[in-house]
């Protein structure tokens, strides 16, 4: 009868039972969950000025922040998506001993906590540590506690995100269209540039961009390798929590709801090129 | 696959190696050099301290009781969402998305603005003594938000490419709604809700960004093990820090191990069912990798 009115809510009909056990579950756990907290940011937003809300967010100290949150991710991601393509492109063309121990070991960043892997990355770099010793003579520059430990700490957190993306579609292409190339006359690097590059592109934007959104919102692993210098080495999650810690509740808010805002926007927009891409390949 | 013969081709190889040596397997080595400098007996000594048992109890409690609502609500909503075709389907799949994209700082910050005790619902709570904030119930709900996608986003691209036949021959045979989940799906989607139950506990337990806006660090309290990793390492306890450290880094190594496990057995699974039923590829969506 509804459906004389309204749009019909069905697009097909549902035949299995349980509908609305799943559903009513699912959006009351989405709402009060997920939904819930956001808006109460937003309505604890709306008791602010403008030009309070300016006033935070235009703070010097956070514009500074952003620049770096966004240098800091822009540098990650280059060197994530370098660093990921070659490990997927190694762990499905070739077969050399320790390929099975790579594959496996690439998804360490998601398990290690981001706290340990700053703690750690920091402690190898430190100009006395493993790695410093001979990185802090061969460069000049400190690497730990400075900004180049932000960038590669957020490299170390987002690496799993290429690699993941673009490794099944590596093992998808198979042989037959670079040897269909190889017949018709194609050198190595025209085949790699015209062939198989094309295709991995989409994987790759997607890939790269959820390493961004990862460097963007990454925390733990940041603040323990960063060394949190007031205008050199904060990230913009920092000083969410810095003006928390001076009980600023309105200020940590307006930041919080710019970056809320700008990955949120990241998101969507990665979603709406990936159904894009995906509609467009299938028709 | 093929053995690299040319020598850019072992160039290449030496190169990821080295990567991966540099990158990954040099700071796992750190850390159990680093928990194990001061020998044995200092390493136990480090574990006994009443903290450390505490902050270990703390973040399995959060993890048994976060793992389990997140199984509920992954399996509801990936049956929901790949066994019927409404109107605001796209939009259910996109929401369970949110908690990936928004960094963990402002989850964390989302919850204290509404239980907190800075929002009337919050001073309501706390006038009638009820503290979640700052406690433990506010570090397992900050959990729970983090850690909410994965169960639904492993599931999702399984249960779509399984199809469901069995589900429909089943209830032509006269199965109930429970019947049909529990002898029919449930079997299918076996390997990959372990999977996600693996991936899940990784994440409880190493969650750190948003726990750290709630808890208010009270040692003996609200410290969980990745929390007591940074505030042994700010009071310049490092072979403690590197204790509770090389804890979760046995976490993590094990959540690796079990998760090379199931993703094989899924793929024998995917195979099986790719054999008997060739119609559906198999599309596995990139986000539910998402760490």
């Amino acid at each position: 009868m509804s459906s004389l009115t309204f749009p019909r809510f069905f697009l097909r009909h549902p035949i299995l039972p349980g509908f609305s056990l799943t559903f009513g579950f699912s959006a009351f756990y989405l709402s009060l969950v997920i939904l819930l907290p956001i808006c109460a940011l937003l309505l604890y937003l709306s008791d602010m000025s403008w030009a309070q809300y300016w006033q935070a967010v235009s703070d010097r100290r956070v514009v500074q922040s952003y620049y770096v949150t966004l240098s800091g991710a822009f540098y990650s991601t280059i060197a994530a998506t370098m660093i990921g393509m070659l490990l997927a492109w190694i762990i499905t063309r070739y077969d050399f001993p320790g390929r099975r121990l790579i594959d496996s070991l690439v998804d360490l960043p998601f398990a290690l906590p981001t706290s340990v892997a700053g703690l750690t990355l920091a402690t190898l770099l430190v100009p006395g540590g493993w790695l410093g010793q001979w990185l802090y003579p061969l460069f000049g520059v400190k690497l730990a506690y400075a900004y180049p430990g932000i960038v590669i700490a957020m490299t170390f957190t987002s690496l799993p995100f290429v690699v993941r993306t673009v490794q099944p579609i590596l093992q998808d292409i198979g042989n037959e269209h670079e040897e269909a190339a190889l017949t018709l006359g194609a050198g190595k690097v025209q085949i790699f540039c015209r062939v198989i590059f094309p295709s991995l592109v989409p994987a790759l934007i997607t890939g790269a961009s959820q390493a961004f959104i990862r460097s963007l919102g990454e925390f733990g692993a940041v603040i323990m390798i960063a060394g949190n210098i007031p205008f050199k080495t904060e990230v913009s999650s920092l000083m969410i929590f810095v003006r928390l810690q001076e009980y600023n509740y309105p200020a940590a808010t307006a930041i919080a709801s710019v970056i809320l805002f700008s990955s949120l926007a990241l998101l969507f927009l990665l979603q709406l090129a990936q159904a894009r891409y995906i509609s467009g390949k299938t028709k | 696959m093929k053995k690299p013969t040319r020598a850019h081709q072992k160039f290449l190889i030496a190169l990821g190696l080295a990567c991966v040596t540099l990158f990954l397997l040099v700071p796992l080595a750190l850390i159990f050099a680093q928990a194990l400098s001061g020998g044995l007996d200092l390493l136990l000594a480090n574990l006994r301290e009443p903290y450390m048992i505490h902050a270990i109890g703390l973040t399995l409690a959060v993890a048994a009781l976060s793992v389990p609502i997140n199984l509920v609500f992954g399996i509801m909503l990936a049956w929901c969402v790949t066994h019927y075709d409404f109107r605001g389907r796209k939009l259910l799949i996109t929401l369970v998305d949110i908690p990936y994209a928004v960094s963990p700082v402002v989850a964390g910050l989302c919850y204290l603005v509404v239980y907190g005790i800075e929002s009337s619902f919050g001073q309501w709570l706390s006038e009638r003594d009820i503290q979640l904030m700052f406690a433990w119930p506010g570090v397992l709900m900050v959990t729970v938000f983090v850690t909410s996608p994965y169960v639904a986003r492993i599931l999702i691209p399984v249960m779509q490419a399984q199809g469901q036949d069995e589900e429909y021959a089943a209830l032509c045979l006269g199965a109930s709604g429970w019947q049909i989940f529990r002898r029919v799906s449930l079997p299918k989607i076996k390997w990959a809700l372990l999977y996600g139950v693996v991936l899940t506990n990784a994440r409880a337990v190493g969650e750190f960004g948003a726990v750290s806006v709630v808890s208010g660090t009270i040692m003996n309290q609200t410290l969980t093990l990745p929390l007591l990793v940074e505030q042994l390492n700010n009071d310049y306890k490092t072979a403690a820090a590197f204790t509770a450290a090389s804890l979760l880094a046995c976490m993590a190594l094990l959540t690796l191990v079990l998760k090379t496990a199931m993703e094989w057995r899924q793929q024998q699974a995917m195979r099986r069912a790719d054999r008997s039923e060739p119609a559906n590829p198999v599309a596995v969506a990139p986000a539910a990798q998402a760490g």
